[in-house]
């Protein structure tokens, strides 16, 4: 065997042994970052005196149901699942209309005060929410939407969504000009060719948009927390499971089962449109 | 003759412009508005409520100049969550930025089977709800948890340690916690600049006998630098806004060991905790973080830039 033989076997050896230790190392971290939601959703299967028993353990012995049914009937969070649902659904429409048509116009065309309308968005990623807290909880009380599902429906809806509008006008302004002008000389206005034409090309980037805005609005705490001070039954699900637990210290079971209501929904979405997400907060960090 | 034509042309290309430069406005009003309404226009209220002595529950509001601030500066609860924010950000960023960058090296391998079911499961936790992850983690990291469990089991404690009940560990496990949260957007960035890093110059490297560590050091870390200094700006400037995760995991406790700016003026707004509500002051505190946080970002933009001309 000659010598560049034996160092290209030591080499293909030694790949070896790292692919597998890269593989170990991958699988237990996977596992570490799952597990609390798996033990949370393992957990709200256990009936109470078995989770008290015994909380590390992941398998239920006896499966039950009643943790959710108790939640869900006697907690209200039947009430905040729909509030939800209804806040986030809404919000999302309006943010995809808003970016996509912002999105188009500062992706293709100059116009006047354009990039001081670029600057001013951009700037707004500095922005902290605890900064803008009082004043938009004073302009919903103001509007006499404390405590209602649009006053989080606008609320949620607020802001620049710079990492949209990046995305929108960035995916625009690569559409060759040809398709434009052919839709001109069938005698298309301005409005008609952006929305028979361009719209339905962006269709990728407003799946990805919808995704995205979805996990977050689902996930929004700060400003539900306080726009839902005076009224519970306004409550979404993620200030619903704080209250909960604020009130109900002890039923640990129920915590579970309420923290297992919140992020099933989100974890079905995100696993079937996983793609979309990540290719969309890659696309906002090259934007 | 000829002028005539020439005006009704100029005429019709200006309204033709003014025409386009309408629909472009008409397309963005609604972000516009709801920009305003939401971040610009509270942003400079914010301002003029903190020149105000107001409770926010009457509309007896008086002007008082300053003083809030004057009052900001001698107060302790605020310093204490002033610090809070930056111990944070000094604890969470370097953590975050690494240990995402690991993850994103060992998974940049076109040829490593399962690589989407790993990013998926790291990525994970990233679009749970931070309040869940919140209060669930309490169970984690309870006495009875599988974190005191494990480390009691393997000899590397003693006895379970109440975690988030101690003052002193308090705050690194909300730092590990943030971590493992938030870990994955940053892996996801890393891996967008890893990609695209022309991997002939890899190769060559790699033929001219260098060793991993050596091509990552002098090679592909080079050709990501610009992206990793929007990834530091974009974790430093996110992790002095944390709210969520301190609000469910401690809110701000054990005797105010967690307390971050956001999590006071909440208190100071929003709860009875510490007395009256005080929306004047609680907007000095909130719109004097902002301003720092602003002051951070550009500072650090700054730096970015600098750095990128010298490098170039």
């Amino acid at each position: 065997m000659s010598q560049a033989q034996t160092v290209r076997k030591k080499n293909r050896k030694k790949l070896k042994i790292t692919t597998v230790i890269t593989h170990i190392v991958l699988l237990v971290c996977s596992l570490i970052w799952i597990y609390p939601m798996v033990w949370t959703i393992m957990s709200s299967l256990k009936p109470q005196n078995e989770f008290f028993k015994s909380q590390l353990s992941l398998f239920p012995s006896t499966f039950t149901l009643e943790n959710f049914t108790r939640v869900w009937l006697r907690a209200s969070f039947a009430t905040y699942f729909l509030n939800s649902v209804i806040v986030t659904v809404c919000s999302v429409i309006l943010v995809l209309i808003m970016t996509n048509t912002a999105g188009y116009v500062l992706g293709r065309y100059r116009f006047f005060g354009r990039g001081l309308l670029m600057a001013v968005f951009l700037s707004s990623i500095c922005i902290p929410l605890v900064s803008t807290l009082i004043p938009v909880y004073q302009i919903i009380r103001s509007m006499g939407l404390m405590g209602t599902r649009l006053g989080l429906i606008l609320s949620g809806a607020g802001g620049a969504h710079v990492i949209f509008l990046l995305l929108f006008s960035s995916y625009y302004s690569t559409i060759p000009n040809e398709l434009e002008e052919s839709a001109k000389i069938d005698g298309c206005g301005f409005f008609k060719t952006y929305f028979s034409v361009m719209r339905p090309l962006s269709r990728p980037i407003s799946t990805t948009v919808v995704i995205m805005e979805s996990v977050w609005t689902w996930n929004a705490f700060q400003l539900p927390l306080i726009l839902t001070l005076n009224n519970p039954s306004s409550r979404t699900l993620a200030v619903g499971l704080y209250a909960f637990k604020g009130e109900n210290t002890i039923d640990w079971t129920g915590i579970c089962a309420g923290g297992a209501i919140a992020m099933i929904p989100i974890i079905i979405i995100f696993i079937s449109f996983q793609r979309f997400f990540i290719n969309g907060m890659a696309g906002a960090v090259k934007g | 003759m000829k002028t005539r034509t020439i005006t009704t042309r100029n005429a019709v290309q200006r309204q033709r412009y003014l025409r386009l430069n309408a629909w472009c406005w008409a397309f963005v009003i609604m972000t516009l508005v709801f920009y305003v309404l939401f971040q610009g226009y509270p942003i400079i209220c914010s301002f003029y409520y903190s020149l105000h002595n107001w409770s926010g529950m009457t509309s007896d509001m008086t002007y008082i100049g300053l003083q809030n601030y004057k009052q900001l500066f001698g107060e302790k609860m605020f310093w204490n969550a002033f610090q809070n924010s930056f111990k944070y950000m000094l604890m969470v960023v370097p953590a975050e930025v690494l240990v995402s960058l690991i993850f994103a090296y060992l998974l940049n391998d076109a040829k490593l089977k399962g690589r989407t079911f790993y990013r998926v499961c790291l990525f994970l936790p990233v679009v749970i709800t931070a309040s869940v992850v919140g209060i669930v983690m309490i169970f984690i990291f309870s006495t009875q948890g599988i974190v005191n469990y494990a480390l009691v089991s393997t000899g590397i404690i003693g006895k379970a340690i109440n975690w988030l009940g101690n003052a002193k560990y308090a705050m690194p496990t909300v730092v590990a916690v943030a971590v493992w949260k938030d870990m994955g957007t940053y892996m996801i960035y890393w891996l967008a600049a890893l990609a695209a890093v022309p991997q002939d110059i890899v190769e060559a490297s790699a033929i001219d006998g260098a060793t991993k560590p050596k091509t990552f050091f002098h090679v592909t870390l080079p050709n990501i630098a610009p992206t990793a200094g929007i990834i530091l700006i974009l974790c430093t400037i996110n992790s002095l806004k944390v709210f969520d995760l301190m609000q469910t995991l401690t809110g701000g406790g054990p005797f105010y060991s967690t307390d971050v700016i956001a999590t006071y003026v909440y208190r100071t707004a929003f709860t009875s905790e510490l007395g009256l509500p005080r929306f004047g002051f609680a907007s000095a505190a909130a719109t004097l973080f902002g301003l720092i946080i602003i002051v951070l970002g550009l500072v650090l933009n700054a730096i970015k830039s600098r750095l990128q001309a010298m490098q170039s």
